[in-house]
C-alpha cells in the first residue's frame, strides 16, 4: 500500500542573522507519501549529516500543530499548499513524484532570520507583553459560575483565542502586517465581560507596540485570513479597528 | 542513605493544608524585592508560578527552551482540567475528586498532597475564567463539563479540544504583564546545562543560549524547575520534539533524589505509528472516549482481512464486533483509566484482533453519537481532532472509525518532593510533570492542567515563603564565585567532549535504539528477563553514543544536533534507571505492569506488604550503582482495594 516519492527541495540557507542567504538544491529519494513534511526533512538532515555536511536549520517542537512554532514558507504559501494546518501537518502525500519544493523562512521586517528558516518572533511577546492580558493577579477572583457568559460570546472569544502565535499571517502579508495576530488577543478579551473592563488601554496598547515594532499596515487583502492555520477570521480586524476607534475617541 | 522528610503537616487530612498556611514563615513585601527566584520551564506550573512570584513582590528569572514561552508543551493538552466544583449537581466533592485520584493513581500516591491537589482545583478555574480563558459554556451562560477516564461524575472543563492551549496563553499572557512591569526577567531560546550549589543549598544555574551557544551564569535565593516529564525517552511518544529529561537529570546527579521513574503512563488513545522514520505519535483526546466506542472484530477472520486491506470497518455487523471495554468492564466502560484502557488494547492485538495494516491498533468508533446526537454536535465536541487526525492518516473519522493504539504520553515519576514542593537539596524546587508527587503510579485524564497550575498559581507561591524567609538577609551573590566557575567548566568539557567524538551516527539514529528498547522491555508489559536485558542494552547503546556519535559544528552559535545529543546523553541515562526502577518494583500497579505480577483477569496485582513505597534513587556517581531510598506511603484515610472498573 505504501507509495513513495523522489522530489528536488530548494532550501534557504544563511549561517547567521548577518549573513548572506542563499538557495541550496537537494535531490530525496523514496520518501514515504504518508510521511510528514517535515520528516521528510529529518530525513534530509539525516542524508546531510552522514555525507558530513550541517543540517538544516528549521523551527519546530510539538509536531501537531499547536505550538506554533514551525515556521516554513514552502511553494510560495505559509504552511505549505494543504489547508487549515501547520507545516508539521502537512504530508506528502501532497506532492507529487519529481515535484521541485522551495523552502524559505518567513520573511519580514518584523522577524529577522536567525538561521536557515529559523526567523525571531519575539516581537509578538513583546506586543502581548504591551496589553495583550486581563489585568488580574492570582486569587482572590469570584466563582467561575458568578458572571454569565452568553455561548455565542463564549465561542466568538473561542474562535479569536485559537491563534497559535506563529506569525503566517505577517509573513504572508505583503506589509508585513501583524493585525492579525494582534485583533485576534483584542477580539477575544474585548468579547468576555472579564476583559471589557480595560478594552480600551489594551487597543492602545498593543497597537502603539505593534506600531513601535516595524510592523505593516493593514490593506485589507485578506490574504492573513487564508494563510491561517486556525481559519482566524479578519473580522477580528474589524473589531480592533472598531475598538482602537473608540479608545482614541474617549481620549 | 538520604533522611526522607516527606514534611506533612499535622491534624486531620481535610485540615492539613488550611494548617500549614496558617503557621508557614511568610517573607514581607519589602524583603521580596531582594529576593531572586529563577524558574526554569515556561509551561502551566512554570509560567503560572513565575507570575505569581512575580505578582507577589519577587524578582523572577524565567527560562525557556522555546522561542517564546507560549510554545511549551502544556500547549497540546487537549481534553480538559479537572475540578470539584459539582456545577452538574451529579455527586462531586473535594473528597471524591482525591479519592479518585488515589484510586486512579492505584494507591501509591501520598495522601495529604491529592488532598490539597482537590482542595485548590476549584480555585483554578475561578482564576482561569478570570484571565479571560473561553472555556465551553451552555446557553444558559454557565460552564459546561464533560466526563474522563476514572470518574463517574462530569467534573473537567474544556475549552473545545484546545484546553491546554488555553490555560496556557492565561498564564503565559500573567507572566507576559510581570515581564512588561521588569518583575520578571525572560531568557528564550535558553537551556539550563547545570545547577549550582553553594554550602548545600540551590543557588544557580548555569544556562546555553541556544542562538549564540554562550554559556551563562545567573544566581538565585531559590531555583524553581517545572521543565516537564521524561518522556522521550522512548523516542517515539506524544511529547514535543524538545521535550526533555535534561534538567531534572541535572537535579538528580547534584544529590536530588528520582522518585518512580518507571511509572510511565502509556495513553490508549494515539494514532498508530506508521513507518520507520515516524519521528513522534499524535494523541486523540480522552475525552473522545465519552462519544465514541472501542472496538476490534470479535472473529480472528475478520480482523485478517482487515489487515490485508480486503474488509471494511463499517461493513463489520454489529453483532461480529468485540465491544471489549464495555465487556470487561460495564461500570465504567469506555471511561476506563489510561492504563486498563492501553493494557486492554494491547491483549486484544497480542490476541490477533488487530486492525489496520500492522494488526497494531484498534477503533473508536463515532457511528452510534452521530446516530445519536447528529454530526453537528459531535463536530462542535470534537472537530478540531477529527480534523487533525485526518490530516494525518487521511481518513475522515466521520466515516470510518479512527484507529487508535497505545503511546508513553506522560511521566508520573519526577523528582522527589516534599509536601512543600521542595527537593531534598535545600532551596531547589520542582513543579508540574517533572516532580513525582500527586498521581501515584497512573494519572487520570484532565489531571495534568490540574496539578501543573495547582503547583504554579496555588501551592508553590506559599511554600517557598517558608523556606525564603530565613534568606531575608542573604544578599544577591556574585557569579564570579568558584561554585558557578567550576560547573560552567564541567559543562565546557562536556560540550567538547561531545564535539570531539566525530563518529559516524546521528544522534537521531541512536535515540531511536534507545526507543526501540524502552518500548520492547520497559514499555506496556515488563518481565525480570526483559528488564534484565533492557538494561545490558541500554549500556551497549550508551557505549555507542560516546564512542560513535557524530555531531556536525561546535560549540558556538546555534547547533540543533550538539542540543539534541546533550539531551540524549541524559535520556540514556534515564532509560537505565527506569528500567532499574521496574525491576525493583516486584509488583504491578498503574502504567507498571510487570506480566509476573497479575490477577487471574489479567489486572494489575499490587503487592502492598512490600511496596507500598515511593522509590527515592540517589545518584552515587558515574558508572556506580544508585541507592534506593524508601518513602512509605502511609494510607490513613483511604483502604487500600484492588482497583476495581467493573
Amino acid at each position: 500500500m505504501e507509495k513513495s516519492i523522489n522530489i528536488k527541495l530548494k532550501v534557504w540557507r544563511q549561517d547567521g542573522p548577518k549573513a548572506k542567504g542563499r538557495f541550496e538544491t537537494y535531490e530525496l529519494k523514496d520518501i514515504s507519501i504518508d510521511s510528514s513534511f517535515l520528516e521528510m526533512i529529518d530525513v534530509l538532515n539525516e542524508q546531510l549529516i552522514s555525507g558530513g555536511n550541517e543540517p538544516i536549520a528549521f523551527d519546530h517542537d510539538c509536531r501537531e500543530g499547536i505550538c506554533g512554532m514551525c515556521s516554513m514558507y514552502i511553494n510560495g504559501h505559509a504552511h505549505g499548499p494543504d489547508e487549515d494546518i501547520t507545516t508539521c501537518q502537512l504530508h506528502m502525500r501532497k506532492f507529487k513524484d519529481g515535484e521541485t519544493i522551495t523552502i524559505e523562512p518567513w520573511r519580514s521586517a518584523g522577524f529577522p532570520v536567525i538561521k536557515d528558516l529559523i526567523v525571531n518572533r519575539n516581537a509578538f511577546d513583546d506586543i502581548i507583553a504591551a496589553g495583550g492580558y486581563v489585568s488580574v493577579g492570582t486569587g482572590g477572583v469570584p466563582d467561575a459560575n458568578a458572571i454569565a457568559i452568553q455561548k455565542e460570546d463564549a465561542d466568538e472569544a473561542m474562535d479569536a483565542a485559537s491563534c497559535i502565535g506563529c506569525g503566517a499571517c505577517v509573513a504572508t502579508c505583503k506589509n508585513g502586517s501583524a493585525m492579525l495576530f494582534v485583533s485576534a488577543k483584542v477580539s477575544q478579551l474585548a468579547l468576555l465581560p472579564q476583559g471589557k473592563v480595560e478594552r480600551a488601554r489594551r487597543a492602545k496598547r498593543m497597537v502603539a507596540k505593534m506600531d513601535e515594532l516595524g510592523f505593516g499596515n493593514c490593506t485589507n487583502t485578506g490574504a492573513c485570513e487564508v494563510e491561517c492555520p486556525k481559519g482566524v477570521s479578519i473580522t477580528n480586524i474589524a473589531r480592533m479597528n472598531r475598538e482602537y476607534l473608540m479608545a482614541k475617541f474617549k481620549d | 542513605m538520604t533522611k526522607i522528610d516527606a514534611k506533612i503537616p499535622e491534624g486531620d487530612l481535610t485540615q492539613k493544608w488550611t494548617n500549614y498556611k496558617n503557621h508557614q514563615n511568610l517573607v514581607n513585601p519589602s524583603n521580596k524585592r531582594r529576593l531572586d527566584i529563577i524558574v526554569v520551564g515556561t509551561g502551566l506550573a512554570g509560567a503560572s508560578a513565575a507570575a505569581s512570584l512575580a505578582e507577589m513582590g519577587f524578582k523572577v528569572k524565567s527560562f525557556t527552551i522555546q522561542d517564546s514561552p507560549r510554545r511549551a508543551h502544556s500547549i497540546a493538552a487537549q481534553g480538559g482540567i479537572n475540578a470539584a466544583k459539582n456545577y452538574p449537581n451529579d455527586g462531586d466533592s473535594v473528597y471524591r475528586l482525591f479519592y479518585d485520584t488515589i484510586k486512579g493513581g492505584d494507591y501509591r500516591a501520598r495522601e495529604a498532597n491529592v488532598y490539597r491537589l482537590a482542595e485548590v482545583s476549584n480555585s483554578i478555574i475561578d482564576q482561569c475564567v478570570a484571565q479571560g480563558v473561553p472555556f465551553a459554556r451552555e446557553y444558559g451562560g454557565q460552564l459546561d463539563n464533560r466526563s474522563f477516564g476514572g470518574a463517574q461524575v462530569s467534573r473537567t472543563f474544556y475549552a473545545r479540544g484546545q484546553t491546554g492551549q488555553q490555560l496556557l496563553l492565561g498564564a503565559y499572557q500573567a507572566l507576559m504583564r510581570q515581564v512588561n512591569e521588569k518583575n520578571v526577567e525572560l531568557h528564550t531560546r535558553t537551556e539550563l546545562v547545570e545547577i549550582v550549589k553553594i554550602e548545600g543549598k540551590a543557588r544557580g544555574i548555569i544556562t546555553r543560549d541556544l542562538v549564540t551557544g554562550k554559556l551563562e551564569r545567573h544566581f538565585g535565593h531559590a531555583v524553581v524547575l517545572a521543565t516537564g516529564g521524561y518522556g522521550n525517552t522512548f523516542f517515539l511518544s506524544t511529547n514535543a520534539m524538545g521535550s526533555n529529561a535534561s534538567a531534572a537529570w541535572k537535579a538528580y546527579q547534584n544529590g536530588a533524589l528520582m522518585a518512580n521513574p518507571d511509572y510511565v503512563q502509556i495513553h490508549p488513545t494515539c494514532i498508530p505509528v506508521h513507518g520507520e522514520f515516524q519521528s513522534k505519535l499524535t494523541l486523540m483526546s480522552e475525552s473522545l472516549r465519552n462519544d465514541g466506542r472501542i472496538w476490534v472484530p470479535a472473529k480472528k477472520e475478520d480482523a485478517e482481512a482487515i489487515r490485508a486491506g480486503k474488509l471494511k470497518p463499517t461493513a463489520i455487523a454489529e453483532e461480529n464486533r468485540d465491544y471489549y471495554l464495555e465487556r470487561r468492564y460495564p461500570a465504567f466502560g469506555n471511561l476506563v483509566p489510561r492504563d486498563v484502557a492501553s493494557r486492554a488494547a494491547k491483549e486484544r492485538c497480542d490476541a490477533g484482533f488487530g486492525v489496520g495494516a500492522t494488526g497494531l491498533a484498534v477503533y473508536l468508533d463515532f457511528k452510534d453519537s452521530i446516530g445519536r446526537l447528529g454530526k453537528d454536535t459531535i463536530e462542535a465536541r470534537y472537530g478540531n481532532l477529527f480534523q487533525m487526525y485526518e490530516k494525518i492518516v487521511d481518513e475522515n473519522p466521520y466515516e470510518t472509525p479512527m484507529m487508535i493504539y497505545p503511546a508513553i504520553h506522560y511521566t508520573m515519576g519526577g523528582l522527589w518532593v516534599d509536601y512543600e514542593l521542595q527537593t531534598n537539596i535545600p532551596g531547589l524546587f520542582c513543579l508540574g510533570e517533572a516532580n513525582f508527587s500527586d498521581h501515584g503510579a497512573n494519572r487520570l485524564g484532565a489531571s495534568a492542567l490540574m496539578q501543573g497550575l495547582a503547583d504554579g498559581y496555588f501551592v508553590l507561591p506559599f511554600t517557598i515563603q517558608n523556606y525564603l524567609s530565613d534568606d531575608i538577609r542573604t544578599p544577591r551573590m556574585s557569579t564570579d564565585l568558584p561554585e558557578f566557575e567550576e560547573k560552567e567548566n564541567k559543562v565546557k568539557e562536556r560540550f567538547e567532549k561531545l564535539l570531539s567524538i566525530k563518529g559516524e551516527l546521528s544522534v537521531d539514529h541512536i535515540h531511536k535504539e534507545l526507543g526501540h528498547v524502552m518500548w520492547d522491555f520497559v514499555g506496556m508489559a515488563r518481565n525480570k528477563e526483559g528488564l534484565e536485558k533492557a538494561l545490558k542494552r541500554i549500556v551497549e547503546i550508551k557505549n555507542k553514543f560516546w564512542s560513535n556519535v557524530r555531531i556536525p559544528g561546535n560549540m558556538e552559535g546555534l547547533n540543533s544536533e550538539l542540543e539534541k545529543a546533550n539531551r540524549l546523553a541524559d535520556f540514556l541515562e534515564m532509560g537505565e534507571l527506569i528500567a532499574r526502577d521496574a525491576l525493583n518494583r516486584e509488583e504491578s500497579c498503574g502504567g507498571h505492569f510487570r506480566e509476573e505480577f497479575q490477577t487471574k483477569e489479567g489486572e494489575a496485582l499490587r503487592r502492598d506488604d512490600e511496596f507500598a513505597y515511593v522509590s527515592c534513587w540517589e545518584y552515587k556517581g558515574e558508572d556506580k550503582e544508585p541507592i534506593l531510598n524508601k518513602e512509605v506511603l502511609k494510607f490513613e484515610y483511604v483502604e487500600l482495594k484492588q482497583r476495581n472498573y467493573k
